[in-house]
């Protein structure tokens, strides 16, 4: 189980460094959808088998593929994808790099504090998930869905206006 | 909970893949007896061979990937398709003791996870072969089939609200003493409509529409490449049939006979509706497609949940 873990843990992470280092579009898209896998995985492995399988149905099912059906309006060729190469030079590193670091330093800091991990985890089933969503976190739900009601609106609007100016 | 899980794993693929082989020949006799014609009827009984005739044609074509194509994605796109097919009947429970893992807590957002990815292998086969009739294609595809698995998994909801479980084993066995399809009609002919347009079958084939766009996404597709995405749409028409049997028509329940008999006779009573349609129905305009799935699936999947609920919170309460 635990080597199940880490196995996804690294595919999660090669993915996510694939994706960075990509140069063609669809390519790094296609890395990206790895990496939300391997994160199911890891969920499904935690004991959320519902939020793994949301993580595959939003994320990778459907988020990405928007993603990848935009790329493809974009029609992007070869000089997009040397801009890419561009793009990537060493001193463009340098920040990201940074600030990783220091991520990894405060991951290895916290490390001695975890929690008891050898205990068994809890099954956290759809209905739990249903409960506490509806339940004390109700407000943050409700917040949600304002803001994807606003994001809805506003696309609506900007494509009502397309419209009319043609 | 099977007695040989690692057999079963080994032998479902297989099965699948030989009946889905099956059913191009199946299909094409039927269509023939429909349309008044014969369909093949040279190669062994009743043509029955035909499928293997074609299978080994398919085996000796050229397979050839075009230049301008991106090979490694090119190559990716068919064996998405499949997979993803193959792994959603993981989760189906065939008789109460047979299938992989009917029993998984999530089973039925499982099969919804795979839909959703196999999306990737129409439209991925539509962007690398950078030709222009296989990516409108793709982004037909990528169209209709985000749009449909809206209302798929809506139209699902009624199903899981009345069992108050996500495991197809569990929603077959809360089917006992009624079938799902009386209470959760709406649910059923929503589910239909959105797995033929995910299956992108006529009369919503766009992604693949012939009279305009070639052949589609697999134009550029040849040999056995092209014999995946074909073998993995019957595959998903197996697959969706299969789900109708388990969530609305009592899964391997039934008198008299036994469990699996049962459930193959459902399961290919809804595969022949699905040809039936075909045989049927034109091609609707694209426009019509989405038309009926934003403006009618929509907002019926949406009062279908509506009502189930009333219904549950009221017999709760009384």
């Amino acid at each position: 189980m635990q080597f199940l873990a880490l196995l996804s843990a690294a595919i999660t992470l090669i993915g996510a460094i694939m994706v960075i280092t990509r140069r063609v579009a669809v390519h790094a898209v296609l890395w990206l959808v790895v990496t939300l896998l391997a994160l199911a995985v890891v969920f499904a492995l935690l004991g959320a088998p519902f939020a793994a399988a949301l993580e595959v149905i939003i994320y990778a099912g459907a988020v990405m593929v928007l993603f990848v059906f935009v790329i493809m309006m974009l029609n992007l060729g070869r000089p997009d994808s040397d801009r890419e190469k561009e793009w990537l030079r060493p001193r463009a590193w340098l920040g990201p790099a940074l600030l990783a670091t220091l991520l990894c330093g405060e991951l290895l800091y916290t490390l001695p504090f975890r929690p008891d991990d050898t205990a068994a985890p809890d099954l956290l089933t759809a209905r739990d998930v249903g409960l506490s969503l509806f339940g004390p976190y109700v407000l943050m739900v409700e917040l949600a869905s304002f803001l994807l009601l606003s994001g809805l609106v506003t696309s609506f609007h900007i494509g009502r206006h397309r419209l009319r100016e043609r | 909970m099977t007695p040989l899980p690692l057999l079963s794993i080994l032998l479902t693929p297989l099965i699948i893949l030989a009946l889905a082989t099956l059913l191009t020949w199946v299909e094409r006799r039927l269509l023939g007896l429909w349309q008044d014609r014969y369909g093949p009827n040279r190669v062994g009984p009743g043509g029955l061979f035909q499928a293997v005739a074609d299978g080994i044609k398919l085996l000796f074509k050229q397979d050839w990937i075009p230049p301008f194509a991106d090979r490694g994605v090119f190559v990716l796109a068919p064996v998405i398709g499949m997979m993803t097919v193959l792994m959603s009947f993981a989760v189906i429970p065939v008789t109460a003791l047979s299938g992989i893992a009917g029993n998984l807590n999530v089973g039925l957002l499982f099969v919804l996870a795979m839909m959703g990815l196999g999306v990737y292998a129409v439209v991925l086969a539509g962007w690398a072969s950078n030709s222009k009739y296989a990516l409108l294609g793709g982004m037909r595809a990528a169209a209709q089939m985000i749009s449909y698995e809206v209302f798929m998994g809506i139209s699902l909801l009624g199903v899981v609200m009345t069992a108050g479980s996500f495991s197809l084993y569990d929603i077959v066995t809360a089917q006992t003493r009624m079938w799902f399809v009386i209470p959760q009609c709406v649910g059923l002919i929503v589910f239909l409509l959105a797995g033929i347009a995910e299956t992108h079958r006529l009369p919503f084939d766009l992604p693949e529409g012939e009279n305009e766009l070639g052949a589609g996404f697999h134009t550029e597709y040849s040999g056995m490449k092209f014999g995946m995405f074909f073998i993995a749409e019957y595959a998903g028409i197996v697959l969706i049939s299969a789900l109708v049997t388990t969530l609305w028509l009592g899964g391997w329940q039934g008198p008299v006979l036994p469990g699996i008999v049962w459930f193959a006779l459902k399961t290919g009573a809804v595969v022949v509706l699905f040809i039936l349609l075909r045989a049927a129905l034109p091609r609707l305009r694209y426009d019509q497609l989405m038309a009926l799935g934003w403006k009618v699936l929509l907002p019926l999947s949406l009062l279908n949940v509506t009502a189930t609920g009333t219904v549950l919170m009221l017999r709760s309460a009384g």
